[in-house]
């Protein structure tokens, strides 16, 4: 089944017959993602130029003063070139789609069918840079991107590939809710709820999360009267919730 | 029971079961054996099992969401081609390069005859209205020149040959990815690319006829210019295919055919760039160098286009060691398609 978009989801067919659903990245996570790879590229090809430099200037080695200096230049600034060349294809086969901008952006590449992109489909994408750079600041990609279904610069379009928001596997909730559930004997829902909510606790202003920590403690905590329950401050509601998943913890 | 309480047990009995996956399906499947590469497939075909159940019971939940992330990652590393590392470099270099030369004959053809009429129509035009040849050089080639010397003469002294190679190599690169890319604009920009380098090539030279200094141009030509001008044909040919693919898509939406000539047609860049190093460091080391002589320079020059030929063509023992069909199976239907494509254009 050919993979389908519903407006910024990649949906493709698994191999197992579940549905697997991808979230597309837009401009501003690819934008993002590239500013942070431009800049450790560009810094990385700097520090190589000005450790030779260094080396030209104080030889640790004696056989670094008789190369010729044609050999000395090359050994300089071949590599300087290479690595701010071959940044992204190396990175991205090395690191299953991924640059460390990318990986701070939280976002990934993959193929079509949600597989990691083989070296002949990073290596196209990358070659249509040249393209979706013109005419300046990734004008052509940024505006493919922007007016394409899937987000696509030109050169994803020719390597298939797709930039995809990277939701890592949340270890905590996947190991921690049945534990609770198991431990508390409180409704799934609930735990979530309770865990959700004191993630984000210093997130929420204080009148909400006393709000909604009050709702959650008087369903959870039925020896709790309604007027103690009125009665406790933010720190105090903090603390109750905090000891629900503890004890359970 | 209802429907929390089905849930509840659900999740309780995935307690220890989802624990195990999170270390186990994390991990990269090409470092696990067979055995342990088969529990991988086991865990990802239940780990489909839960998520479907998941979103069925908690939608819109952490925990479907972390079922669904880890879902997508085993997905990854099992969705992927198999790793055989050094028999795809020699499948690229025997197969796949040679492939897809063969299906770009005739569009390499067309392209040359249009750097061939573009060149002639730069000697025309300079040799009609040399006042022109600013359009195709700068003030300071123009100048030295005119005071009897090629612009090419005293290179060594700007900069080193082993920076002038890297500076050139870089630029021809570029200049034959782009050529290769421009084809987006439905084979246009290939075909500008090509005819602008003709009528430079074609300037420059009636330019430096008018002043006796043609021979020295072409002597400076001649080592790294076979190969640099043929490589550059060839990734417009590949970029006028590209553009073929939009115009005439032979798959359901021009993207998918266009994915589908950009993959069969890659392998030809990789081809261009290797040949386009050793045009740099024959630019830079040799093509300038005065003590050395003409002949010398055209015995480089068409030796290097020799082992271009021999190398486009997956060298000696092509038929010999050709690489199993399913290895190549897709690039192969995507090369013929190219073809075929052409052959109906020709048709046509």
């Amino acid at each position: 089944m050919a993979p389908s978009v519903d407006s910024e989801q990649l949906r493709i067919a698994g191999l197992t017959g579940v549905e697997l659903s991808l979230p597309i990245a837009g401009p501003g996570a690819r934008s993002y993602a590239f500013v942070i790879d431009w800049h450790i590229r560009v810094l990385l090809a700097l520090a190589w130029l000005l450790v030779f430099w260094l080396l030209r200037l104080f030889p640790l080695v004696a056989s670094a003063g008789t190369l010729s200096k044609a050999l000395f230049n090359l050994l300089g600034v071949l590599p300087a070139v290479l690595i701010y060349l071959l940044y992204h294809p190396i990175l991205e086969l090395l690191m299953r789609g991924r640059t460390p901008g990318k990986r701070m952006a939280g976002v990934r590449l993959v193929t079509q069918n949600g597989g990691l992109p083989g070296a002949g489909a990073i290596l196209t994408r990358n070659i249509f840079r040249l393209l979706d750079s013109l005419p300046f600041l990734y004008l052509v990609g940024l505006t493919s991107c922007m007016i394409s279904a899937q987000r696509l610069r030109i050169g994803d379009m020719a390597a298939g590939t797709v930039l995809v928001l990277d939701t890592a596997p949340s270890a905590q909730s996947l190991s921690r809710l049945p534990a609770l559930v198991a431990q508390t004997g409180l409704d799934a829902g609930l735990v979530e709820l309770l865990s959700e909510l004191l993630e984000r606790w210093s997130s929420l202003s204080a009148e909400h999360r006393d709000r909604l920590a009050r709702a959650l403690l008087a369903r959870t905590e039925h020896g709790l009267s309604s007027q103690a329950l009125a009665s406790a401050g933010d720190a105090d509601l903090h603390q109750r919730l905090r000891a629900l998943l503890s004890a359970a913890a | 029971m209802t429907a929390s309480a089905t849930a509840n047990a659900w999740i309780r009995s995935r307690n220890r079961v989802w624990a195990e996956w999170l270390g186990a399906l994390q991990i990269r499947p090409h470092r696990l054996r067979v055995l342990q590469a088969q529990r991988y497939v086991e865990q990802y075909r239940a780990l489909a099992g839960d998520l479907a159940t998941a979103r069925r019971l908690l939608p819109r939940s952490t925990t479907t969401a972390a079922l669904e992330s880890l879902y997508a990652v085993a997905h990854a590393s099992i969705d992927r081609s198999s790793r055989h590392g050094a028999s795809q470099l020699r499948a690229l270099f025997r197969a796949r390069i040679p492939a897809a030369m063969r299906a770009l004959r005739p569009t390499i053809a067309w392209i040359a005859l249009l750097f061939a009429l573009s060149t002639g129509a730069g000697l025309w035009l300079i040799t009609q209205y040399p006042d022109l040849i600013g359009l195709f050089a700068s003030g300071a080639m123009i100048d030295k020149v005119e005071h009897g010397q090629l612009w090419t003469e005293g290179m060594f002294n700007i900069a080193p040959s082993s920076i002038l190679s890297v500076r050139i190599l870089s630029n021809n690169i570029a200049v034959s990815i782009f050529a290769f890319c421009a084809g987006v604009f439905f084979g246009l920009g290939a075909f500008y690319i090509t005819a602008l380098n003709g009528l430079m090539l074609g300037a420059l030279f009636a330019y430096t006829h008018q002043h006796g200094l043609d021979g020295e141009l072409l002597k400076f030509v001649l080592a790294h210019g076979p190969v640099e001008l043929s490589v550059m044909c060839i990734a417009a040919a590949a970029g006028t295919a590209l553009g073929e693919s939009l115009i005439r898509p032979d798959a359901p939406t021009r993207r998918e055919s266009f994915q589908r000539a950009a993959s069969a047609l890659g392998p030809v860049l990789i081809a261009c760039a290797l040949l386009l190093i050793g045009c740099g460091f024959i630019e830079g080391f040799i093509s300038p160098d005065a003590r050395i002589s003409m002949p010398v320079h055209a015995a480089i020059g068409f030796g290097y286009w020799g082992l271009m030929l021999l190398f486009l063509r997956g060298g000696v023992h092509l038929h010999a060691t050709a690489p199993a069909k399913t290895q190549i199976g897709f690039q192969h239907r995507a090369i013929e398609s190219v073809g075929r494509r052409q052959h109906a254009g020709r048709a046509q």
